[in-house]
């Protein structure tokens, strides 16, 4: 019984939806109606919950390509013709993908396209990063891949490089090119100061070098984000998507594994944790572009667009559909609220943490960035342990965060 | 609404019948509304549902809100870069001087298992091998608290990597030989075996009399249940196989740990060399890493290593690299790290090769299951360990493996032909962690099937079963190891 009145409301809800359609949400609504109609199943009210969030996946990984494009062309006029403004052109570029690439994190953690055996997450944003490995630090000038002449720099040879001999060993993806476009941030008040004379022949050793370096790791970001693109693109026989599409009840599994796990470990932890109690930059995500407090934010809202159903687009339409909000509340009205909370005051504290988050981690324990970073743990943690009820109070129990039994 | 299948995984070994014969009925009824088979959750409550790069990575699932905190501290030490001395960060100063890699995650990628190197690969730079770890020794009567006699210039392993103005101890060389051979129907199979040998020797000739044994770094998924095993249960295994009928006597290791400062079980390492998970983990960061503690204060570097010896240390006015706290914490990850839930544990083919498995006798050695007491050090681990039902596939024991297998190298009670059986669970992950499938101490076989047929000597008449197996039953039988 409870499933019929369950269907309804999502189809209801699916049908309002269909009136204010953006183009994205066109392609989802028919198929969340039919499901709904269909004859009430256990499964069906976990189709169309599934089958948003798939939407929701591709539109924010659209969103994030299109973004990285435009970053590829800032990246290929600089590298072009070096100067002042078309370096900052790249790293304004690279700023505003990042804001959409930091959502796209809760789709982590249940070997989906981004992290299965053939995932390309550590070639996109692995992190903490030894610098070194790529190119010259401040006393070591001549050190890293890109001083070495005898290494031929494409893409497959930096994705072979990536992590080898170590996961610091990082040679692609995001923070590679920032570290070329920001260089080692020796700044308390702000972000590394690289000039772009490094990437000039005849101002700077290996310049020839840096430029090839910085267009093919770009090139190879932008490559692997298509994949990812296409993985969760819809109406593709065989993608990863088609399959997801049909988990019903393992689907709406991933997604919360997903949301626990960055939730807790990762932001909270990782990224975290690991600074407040090390006080070091280099346990900075964005460390070179002092643009960390800015992925705090995006993780904690990519976490509440699945939660909620809904999501900001790059356009700034708003894809809007069924959502894990609404399979809990179907079943505890009052525990659906608590987490929505929590889950909102996770991306309202980490809003108040300040750049740039390595001046903001140092100090005593009531330093006052501190504080603001530790009252962030705090709610990620307690969102965790609310995701974690929301899904055994649907009769999910197979996660990362809680005993299985 | 759920099946369970009652499996009986001991049907073959009367003699391990009586230790493991408790299983079932209480894990069942225990169960979620989502239905679990029996044995799917590897490491009882600690379990994590996992697959993908990150599998071998998350915190036991009934971890508490403190012990997160420090299992992700002790990762970022775990996988940081430790750097050469003198360094302005003082938190990860005195890599080397000697050294195989820069950070534990430099051989454990992804908390995973290493793979042999690729001397050359497709791009024409050689590549040290970071996750093979070759031990050395000579004869003679060693230290007891050492189990071995170490060559004299190189120490007790070989060293390829080295800091700015120290030699590297030199280049390792793999040459790889065909083992054919067929299964029972016809079909063949090639099998490689590696020779190693050494070049560019950084203090000259080694001893003529060198003994060197290859080891490659393991998943370590697990590692604090593994310690939390009771040693009468690890005694207890080679007490039934020794009153059971049969070539299989495995017998336990007694090794020095440096911690608990007397003799013990061992049980880490491929031969079982290693007690706990302190003795461990400061052993490798002093062997490996080239980072001293409190334990282990000396740098590896022999007195005819005279640069070795010279070379800037990163201690900061104390007397070693790593503090005990935050060796503790790296303890403290590792035994934590949780085993993922079985995959596929229903499925109908792995439960015939489940059933092969028993039928091999490979369950004799590879003991299912346990229940955990606790560990050595309460405050190196979690109570989240202790008392759990497990899954590990492994009696902890140190076996003949035959001559195909043999490093011909003692390590304190374990003699050139036996090794330690490893653990099972999580193997079928290793693809999807670590892009690879190399297995056995030396990563030598290309997959479960390989790792098979390379065992011998107390294994040999279960490899024979194997041989006579059809294509199926071969394919069931991985699918159920790759389930685990």
């Amino acid at each position: 019984m409870k499933h019929l009145a369950l269907s309804a409301s999502l189809a209801a809800l699916a049908a309002l939806q269909l009136t204010a359609a953006t183009p994205a949400l066109a392609q989802t609504a028919p198929a969340a109606v039919s499901v709904a109609a269909s004859p009430a199943t256990h499964a069906a009210s976990f189709n169309p919950v599934a089958l948003h969030y798939a939407a929701l996946v591709h539109a924010s990984y659209a969103d994030t390509l299109q973004t990285a494009q435009a970053m590829q062309r800032a990246i290929a006029a600089f590298v072009k013709s070096p100067s002042a403004d078309a370096l900052a052109a790249a790293r304004k570029a690279w700023l505003e993908a990042r804001e959409f690439y930091g959502q796209t994190e809760a789709f982590r953690f249940y070997g989906g396209p981004i992290d299965d055996g053939n995932g390309p997450e550590g070639r996109i944003n692995a992190w903490p990063m030894d610098e070194s490995f790529v190119d010259g630090i401040q006393g070591k000038p001549n050190t890293g891949l890109i001083n070495n002449r005898k290494f031929a720099i494409s893409k497959s040879s930096l994705a072979k490089q990536n992590e080898r001999g170590g996961e610091e060993n990082i040679a692609t993806g995001w923070h590679a090119i920032e570290f070329l476009l920001w260089g080692q941030d020796q700044s308390e008040t702000g972000p590394g100061q690289r000039s772009f004379e490094d990437f000039v022949d005849g101002k700077a050793p290996n310049a020839d070098r840096r430029r090839q370096y910085l267009t093919a790791a770009t090139e190879l970001l932008v490559d692997d984000l298509s994949l990812l693109e296409k993985a969760w693109a819809p109406g593709v026989k065989n993608n990863y998507r088609a399959k997801f599409d049909k988990g019903g009840k393992e689907s709406v599994r991933k997604m919360l594994v997903g949301l626990g796990s960055l939730s807790r470990g990762e932001l909270a932890g990782e990224r975290l944790e690991v600074a407040l109690n090390s006080q070091d930059q280099e346990d900075e995500h964005s460390c070179f572009s002092d643009n960390t407090h800015r992925d705090v934010v995006n993780n904690a809202k990519g976490i509440q667009n699945v939660w909620l159903g809904e999501y900001q687009r790059a356009n700034g339409s708003v894809l809007k559909g069924p959502s894990l909000r609404d399979l809990v509340a179907a079943k505890n009205a009052a525990l659906a609220d608590k987490t929505s909370q929590q889950i909102a005051a996770s991306v309202a504290a980490a809003g108040t943490i300040q750049a740039p988050f390595d001046r903001e981690i140092v100090g005593a324990k009531d330093a006052p960035g501190r504080q603001r970073i530790q009252k962030t743990i705090e709610s990620l943690t307690l969102q965790s342990k609310d995701l974690v009820t929301a899904a055994s109070a649907l009769g999910i129990t197979k996660l990362t965060l809680v005993s299985p039994k | 609404m759920h099946k369970y299948v009652a499996m009986v995984l001991l049907a073959g070994s009367t003699g391990l019948a009586i230790s493991i014969g408790v299983i079932g009925a209480s894990t069942a009824a225990t169960h979620s509304n989502d239905g679990q088979a029996e044995g799917e959750l590897s490491g009882g409550d600690t379990t994590v549902y996992a697959t993908g790069r990150n599998a071998f990575s998350f915190p036991a699932a009934n971890l508490g809100d403190e012990e997160r905190t420090r299992f992700v501290i002790g990762n970022s030490f775990f996988k940081r870069n430790w750097v050469e001395a003198p360094a302005s960060t003082t938190a990860r100063d005195g890599l080397g001087p000697h050294f195989i890699a820069r950070s534990c995650a430099g051989c454990h990628a992804s908390d995973g298992r290493g793979q042999p190197p690729q001397i050359r690969d497709r791009l024409g730079q050689h590549n040290p091998a970071v996750d093979l770890l070759l031990r050395l020794s000579i004869p003679g009567t060693p230290d007891p608290k050492a189990g071995i006699v170490p060559e004299p210039v190189y120490g007790d392993q070989f060293n390829n990597a080295a800091v700015q103005g120290v030699k590297p101890e030199g280049e390792l060389l793999i040459r790889y030989t065909p083992v054919r051979g067929r299964f029972a129907d016809g079909t063949p199979y090639t099998l490689q075996k590696p020779a190693y040998s050494f070049r560019k020797l950084g203090y000259g000739p080694m001893r003529a009399d060198v003994m060197v044994s290859p080891r490659i770094a393991p998943q370590l998924i697990g590692a604090g249940l593994l310690e939390a095993i009771s040693e009468a249960d690890i005694v207890g295994n080679a007490a039934s196989q020794a009153a059971a009928p049969g070539p299989i006597k495995g017998r336990p290791n007694r090794v020095w740990d440096a911690f608990a400062e007397r003799e013990m079980t061992g049980r880490f390492g491929w031969k079982a060399n290693v007690a706990t998970l302190a003795h461990q983990t400061a052993g490798a960061f002093r062997g490996d890493v080239g980072i001293t503690s409190a334990r282990f204060q000396d740098e590896s570097c022999t007195p005819a290593q005279t640069d070795c010896l010279r070379a800037p240390r990163g201690v900061h006015g104390r007397a070693f690299e790593i503090d005990d706290k935050t060796l503790g914490d790296v303890v403290f990850y590792q035994a934590t790290l949780a085993p993922p839930a079985r995959r596929n544990a229903q499925d109908a083919q792995a439960l015939r090769g489940q059933q092969l498995f028993t039928q091999a006798q490979c369950a004799a050695c590879h003991r299912p299951s346990y229940v955990t007491t606790e560990g050595p050090f309460p405050r190196l681990s979690s109570k989240a360990v202790n008392g759990q039902r497990i899954w590990p596939y492994t009696d902890l024991l140190l076996h003949d493996m035959g001559e195909g297998l043999a490093d011909g190298r003692p390590d304190f009670q374990a003699n050139g032909r036996q090794w330690k059986t490893p653990p099972l669970w999580g193997v079928g992950l290793i693809k999807d962690v670590n892009s690879h499938d190399r297995l056995l101490h030396d990563g030598r076989a290309r997959g479960v099937l390989e790792a098979i047929l390379w065992h011998g000597g107390e294994a040999e008449a279960s490899k024979q079963q194997v041989l006579k197996m059809n294509k199926t039953e071969r394919e069931a039988l991985v699918k159920f190891v790759e389930s685990l």
